[in-house]
């Protein structure tokens, strides 16, 4: 493998970097809110935000892409495919961020809602200034356990025919046929994205785990 | 919006798409049990006397857990022929879903066999029993049903993920039902309808794993 090959490689990689980028800010956005209704206390909220995480939750990835991919064509939609699968990673996203950040904000010690009802905090102040600080510290490590999985999840849009890393490293391995090498250095590539933040996530859940005691 | 939505290539295909959900259940239960397996193997190996052998499975489970299933499955593939294996693409799936599964199950399982306290051992032993006897018994039974929730939901992912295992054209659902949609062009239907069927999947899965846990780990702690 060239020199030319290894670059194509890192420009695939840029864009694997973006997908990333968008689907864990924008479905962290969505999440927030999927998460704060999933916790409203509004029974039928409640119910329609559990059947979307159920959803999301019990299907692969794969089909959430083909399924927004082909679904927002339907509706009139024209995305080129970088839109679509962003979309797709979004929806994906939420979900999973919602129901860790519902267990965080459950996590709470109900002692301090109670606490700031007793002062008379609106909803937004007592979300904002006493539950959400204390549920993103608990919820961190989950968080970054599945930000990696977001990333190595962004390898699907390959299949939907985006180019990021994977698709990069199926176009080069076809080119010069050394496919072990090519899929060595892909993974070599996803590891260095991934391991660091492993290492973080596993750093912050024993130093909680040993505050908790 | 004037596109009329047609089940009729979904219909016309449902044998075969129901036949592929089978294909995907024992493609899953075949990687979760090789991932068991790996896994207990893995943990017996990760408390080796040996530091180099501790070594190499914190190896292999980082390697596994920090790179995408997609990479693993595209290297094992053109790996195994090179190694003087050569495999359908359905066994080719199963040892990549149990290699990837096996990684995870490693942590899980080591999690629950360090829940299981030292006296416990050295009762059974001093009980008479034989290593492998205390090993089965007292270490391996109990931390299993101490770690059956999260073995649940790693295994749910597993079978999730046998759709990628369509990369390499092994028989599942997700295969099936691309060549459906390229049969028919009736992409968004053929999808929605995949969809909703490993909704039911992955719900029989946690059913089946539910049964299995009231059959064999409902005995009292204490």
């Amino acid at each position: 493998m060239g020199r030319d090959e290894f670059f194509f490689l890192l420009l695939g990689l840029k864009w694997t970097v973006a997908l990333s980028a968008v689907g864990f800010v924008c479905g962290g956005i969505a999440g927030l809110g999927i998460a704060l209704a999933r916790t409203s206390g509004i029974r039928s909220i409640e119910r329609i935000t559990a059947g979307y995480i159920a959803v999301f939750q019990g299907t692969p990835l794969l089909m959430q892409l083909f399924v927004v991919y082909y679904g927002l064509a339907l509706i009139g939609i024209r995305l080129d495919a970088w839109a679509a699968v962003s979309v797709g990673l979004t929806l994906h996203a939420s979900a999973y961020l919602g129901e860790i950040w519902r267990g965080s904000i459950e996590a709470v010690p109900r002692g301090q809602t109670e606490a700031a009802k007793a002062l008379a905090l609106s909803y937004v102040w007592r979300m904002k200034n006493v539950i959400l600080p204390q549920a993103l510290r608990i919820s961190l490590p989950a968080t970054i356990g599945f930000l990696v999985q977001l990333i190595k999840g962004t390898s699907l849009a390959s299949i939907v025919g985006f180019t990021e890393l994977t698709r990069a490293g199926n176009i080069v391995s076809n080119q010069i046929f050394q496919p072990l090498t090519v899929f060595a250095v892909v993974g070599a590539l996803y590891f260095l994205m991934c391991c660091p933040l492993t290492i973080y996530g596993a750093r912050l859940e024993r130093r909680f785990a040993a505050s908790a005691r | 919006m004037n596109y009329t939505l047609d089940f009729t290539p979904v219909i016309d295909g449902l044998p075969d798409l129901l036949a592929a959900c089978l294909g995907t259940f024992l493609l899953a239960i075949s990687g979760m049990i090789l991932a068991i397996i790996i896994g207990i193997g893995g943990v017996v190996l990760r408390q080796s006397r040996f530091k180099p052998v501790r070594w190499l499975v914190i190896a292999f489970i980082e390697i596994i857990r920090n790179t995408p299933f997609l990479v693993q499955i595209f290297f094992i593939y053109f790996a195994l022929p090179l190694a003087g294996v050569r495999l359908d693409p359905t066994p080719t799936a199963i040892i990549a879903l149990g290699i990837n599964g096996g990684a995870y199950a490693i942590e899980i399982i080591r999690g629950g066999v360090q829940s299981i306290s030292k006296g416990q051992v050295e009762a059974g032993l001093a009980l008479g029993l034989h290593k492998a006897q205390v090993f089965r018994l007292i270490v391996l039974k109990p931390a299993l049903r101490a770690i059956f929730p999260s073995l649940t939901s790693q295994f749910v992912l597993l079978t999730l993920s046998t759709s990628i295992a369509s990369a390499i054209s092994a028989y599942e659902l997700t295969s099936v039902s691309q060549r459906i949609e390229s049969d028919s062009f009736r992409s968004f239907e053929v999808y929605f309808t995949v969809t909703a069927f490993y909704l039911v999947i992955s719900w029989l899965m946690m059913r089946l794993f539910a049964f299995f846990s009231a059959r064999y780990f409902s005995y009292p702690v204490k």
